[in-house]
């Protein structure tokens, strides 16, 4: 492989980089500094410089100053990590065979498929959530259908549950994973999915041996467009979920507005920053370990 | 040829036609709603009092809600389009440049404005715009727009470009020996679909974003989904449903007719 | 050559942003009004006349909460002439500086006003702010689903078995608690740890029988039956009962929570004098009768009622009984939030 040209890489990643660099990571600079102040009393923040925020997250204050392990933000972060990895293995299972299904297509169904895949999405997620639960809800359309059917003579209560919740999360981001992994798995040669079945005879040895290593580079990056957005989504918790419990979107959003205590948001937004953050770099060392040999 | 025995056919996955149906229907299903409930004649969104049209007569009558319907489509094209060209040589970049120090480092970083929460960054970029004295008016919403939907255009082309096979690239390269021309016959057409991809997922983000929105926008800057937030506290109307149902109309009617045209262009060249 | 490329795309981002900000720049002619309120809470009638008699162009933003306007006025003004503030939040938005003095008592038509309105704690001057919309928070039942008495907080707070899963909250830390605290018998904005504990135990016992905690929706949910007793203000419960005979909005023995929603000019204003003209205009009473019939929420201009339509004229929602206590909710100290804060963190683990 010594014919190929390697790009020159720092050009070419330059001007992203430098948009990302000077409107994101230097607003995150501020959030980073806001959570070492002092919140202010309407909002905002103050000197002095304290650590208290991040002592917060895991200790409660007894009344004579003494550091009490709580454990009430584990939970609520636990609670959402658990939620956005059952969205995205929701996800996969589902969109792994649409997308396989889509590239099997010709070219002008395939085309079709992923318009037919996005245009929900062009309208506003809010009203489209609102919508599920006009279907959800007790009187609502499903409920509807089942005593019309004598399936069930009370309504069942399908909404502010984690169920609800969940399909809220896989709906909102369901493209988010079929649409990467429709790019990769697009250009499957069928003559590669026929031959491999006919060596090893088998649907299942066909996907595990030809399928899923070209679905693989799709699954990851589904998996960061599902899994993060999901982290801190706050809408599905809110109007399926009915509230009930804190997410960590909620509890941040919280503390930005009626709480006002933005140092604590800037705080718990950075923790959860780096376990998404240290989770990536590990992920990328790992496919460029893969790689290099 | 006798190897083909039975003629395995790969496009014909037993169930999996059936659950794409089944997922087009779940995707589908609140957009039926959503259109039914547009023609209500109650006052509420979500309580039905007949048919009416009286919505969609309200929706177009209202200046601020087309401004607000403008406003996001001005910012959902112009940051697609703007992050999609910045995410391609990225994209070239991180998948097919020389490893060096601190690659992990930019690849998570391109990935920064997916994992902060959104009011964090509303706030922050909010904050920062008043440090620098941006005052761009909508401008400074396309920006920001550009920034979050940069990972979202950049992780499909990525995946796309993983396993593409150089070596196409390298023979063309033998052929034209230019890297332009290389790039525009033969690695961009192997990367339109991750592109296409990038770009969808790109649009849809900025046209449903709030947060970001709410915090940066100026006056006159108000977006849909800005305008849609606003009703929660008095009560969704279905003039949402109205407005989300003619966006719907727009947006399907041009992208079809874009789809025909180029159908037909295509026909022409073969 | 990889520099040429760059330049080309930096040169279209650039011709990108420009006619962006022409486009926006085109905005601030003379004679234009930049009102900011929450959607659907201007009378688009009041505008209409409003440009008609004045000439002036009015457009309209709006955001979701007072925490928005507080972080975008405080990050500098973001261009707006006209801004809609809870009571709450005016003496927030007076003391760090991000509202213009009016002096309204010389502005014309200030004479309009009902005396219970003016000169009210959270601007004992009217040197910043005038009433705009006003209402009551407290709960509303379906009859037909609860035939129990309904003469105290006791029902929402404390429901007795048959209504449990059937209560719906506000999802706003704020709103629940101070009507807790008003059916506790406590004064607003609670420091004291031991009171809070109190409230906190209430809303814990509480939780299990309410069904959610979601501040919007409530109309159609009261009126469809979905929950049968749900925190609700005012208008909203009496646009419920016009889809719902049955829903009757409680006027508690222990009291209510009352707001005031205020009018309000932004430090910075570019149109200081059609923000006044806009003032002026609304303390006249047939054009505050047209922000009330859109509403159906109570204003504080004297004489407004004759315009009223008839729905709202012997409504009971904005008719509250004489005796009835009133607790407007002050702007919390930074204790009091914290703690509140705590609850609701502990009620939503």
């Amino acid at each position: 492989m010594s014919g190929t040209a390697r790009v020159r890489t720092l050009p070419l990643l330059a001007p992203a980089l430098g948009v990302i660099l000077v409107f994101m990571v230097a607003p995150m600079l501020i959030a980073g500094a806001y959570s070492f102040l002092t919140a202010g009393a309407y909002g905002g923040v103050r000197l002095p410089v304290t650590g208290e925020a991040y002592v917060r997250f895991l200790f409660d204050r007894d009344l004579d100053d003494s550091l009490i392990f709580d454990d009430t933000y584990l939970v609520i972060f636990g609670r959402s990590i658990a939620l956005a990895a059952a969205t995205t293995v929701l996800s996969v299972l589902i969109g792994l065979p649409v997308a396989w299904f889509m590239a099997c297509r010709d070219k002008a169904t395939r085309d079709l498929l992923v318009l037919a895949i996005t245009i929900p999405f062009w309208t506003n997620l809010l009203i489209r959530t609102y919508c599920w639960v006009l279907i959800l809800r007790d009187q609502g359309l499903v409920n509807a259908a089942l005593i019309g059917t004598g399936v069930t003579s009370e309504p069942i209560t399908f909404l502010y549950s984690n169920e609800a919740i969940l399909l809220g999360l896989v709906y909102s981001f369901l493209p988010f994973m079929v649409l990467p992994i429709y790019a990769t798995l697009e250009r499957l040669d069928p003559r590669l999915v026929e031959a491999a079945h006919d060596l090893y005879a088998g649907r299942w040895a066909a996907f595990r041996y030809v399928v899923w290593p070209l679905a693989k580079a799709g699954v990851a990056a589904g998996t960061i467009l599902v899994f993060v957005p999901a982290l801190g989504a706050f809408l599905a918790p809110d109007l399926l979920g009915g509230g009930r419990k804190l997410m960590i979107g909620s509890l941040i959003h919280l503390q930005f507005t009626s709480s006002r205590n933005w140092p604590f948001g800037a705080a718990a937004s950075m923790i959860l920053m780096a376990f998404v953050l240290v989770a990536l770099v590990i992920a990328a060392r790992r496919r460029a370990g893969q790689v290099a040999p | 040829m006798s190897g083909r025995s039975k003629g395995f056919d790969w496009r014909a996955t037993p169930g999996l036609g059936t659950l794409t149906v089944l997922v087009l229907v779940f995707l589908y299903a609140p957009l039926v709603v959503l259109v039914a409930y547009a023609f209500n004649a109650s006052n509420l969104a979500m309580v039905w009092g007949g048919f009416s049209l009286q919505w969609f007569e309200k929706a177009l009558a209202n200046s601020d809600l087309r401004r607000a319907g403008w406003n996001s489509i001005t910012v959902a094209v112009t940051a697609t389009v703007v992050a999609t060209m910045l995410a391609v040589p990225a994209a070239i970049a991180l998948e097919r440049g020389r490893a060096f120090f601190g690659k992990p480092a930019a690849e998570s970083l391109m990935a920064l404005p997916l994992v902060v929460p959104e009011i964090v960054t509303a706030i922050a970029t909010l904050v920062f715009f008043s440090t620098i004295g941006l005052r761009l008016g909508i401008a400074n919403v396309a920006i920001a727009h550009i920034v979050f939907c940069i990972p979202f255009a950049l992780l499909p082309i990525r995946a796309r470009l993983r396993d593409m096979p150089r070596d196409v690239e390298d023979a063309a390269r033998d052929l034209y020996a230019d890297w332009r021309q290389v790039f525009i016959r033969v690695t961009l057409p192997l990367l339109m679909p991750g592109i296409v991809a990038g770009a969808m997922l790109a649009f849809i983000v900025s046209l449903d974003d709030f947060l970001i929105t709410l915090m940066v926008a100026e006056a006159g800057s108000t977006t849909l989904p800005v305008y849609l937030y606003g009703m929660l506290r008095l009560g969704v109307t279905p003039e949402a449903n109205a407005a989300a149902t003619l966006l719907l109309a727009l947006s399907v009617g041009v992208v079809l007719a874009a789809y025909l045209v180029m159908r037909r262009g295509g026909k022409a060249v073969h | 050559m990889t520099s040429k490329a760059l330049n080309r795309t930096t040169l279209k981002r650039s011709a990108l942003a420009l006619a962006l900000t022409l486009v926006a720049g085109t905005a601030h002619a003379e004679g234009d009004l930049f009102i900011y309120n929450w959607t659907d809470y201007t009378s688009p009638e009041l505008i209409a006349k409003f440009e008609k008699d004045t000439g002036i162009k009015v457009t309209l933003d709006t955001y979701d909460s007072n925490e928005t306007l507080l972080a975008k006025l405080k990050s500098g003004s973001a261009g707006y002439d006209i801004a809609v503030v809870s009571s709450d939040f005016v003496p927030i938005f007076s003391s760090e500086g991000l509202v213009e003095k009016i002096d309204a008592p010389k502005l014309e038509g200030f004479s309009n006003l009902d005396p219970r309105w003016v000169k009210p704690v959270w601007d004992p001057e009217n040197a910043y702010s005038i009433p705009w919309n006003w209402g009551t928070t407290s709960y509303s039942v379906n009859t037909d689903a609860y035939k129990g008495p309904i003469d105290s907080l006791s029902v929402l707070f404390e429901p007795p078995p048959e209504l449990a899963g059937k209560v719906g909250m506000f999802n706003s830390p704020s709103e629940v608690m101070s009507l807790a605290q008003v059916y506790l018998g406590m004064p607003p904005c609670q420091t004291d740890t031991a009171n809070m504990k109190k409230v906190q135990d209430l809303l814990l016992a509480q939780a299990p029988a309410v069904k959610l905690y979601n501040s919007d929706g409530i109309i159609e949910r009261q009126a469809t039956g979905e929950t049968v007793v749900h925190q609700q203000w005012n208008g909203a419960a009496m646009r419920s009962r016009e889809l719902n005979k049955a829903v009757k909005y409680v006027y508690p023995k222990e009291g209510v929570v009352g707001w005031m929603d205020n009018v309000v000019v932004p430090t910075g204003a570019k149109n200081p004098d059609n923000a006044r003209k806009f003032l002026t205009f609304i303390m006249q009473p047939e054009n505050m009768a047209l922000q009330s019939n859109f509403t159906k929420y109570s204003n504080a201009v004297v004489g407004s009622e004759q315009f009223f339509e008839a729905s709202m004229k012997d409504a009971p929602e904005l008719s509250p009984p004489a005796d009835l206590k009133v607790v407007f909710t002050p702007a919390c100290p930074e204790e009091a939030t914290q703690l509140m804060d705590r609850v609701w963190t502990r009620l939503k683990k």
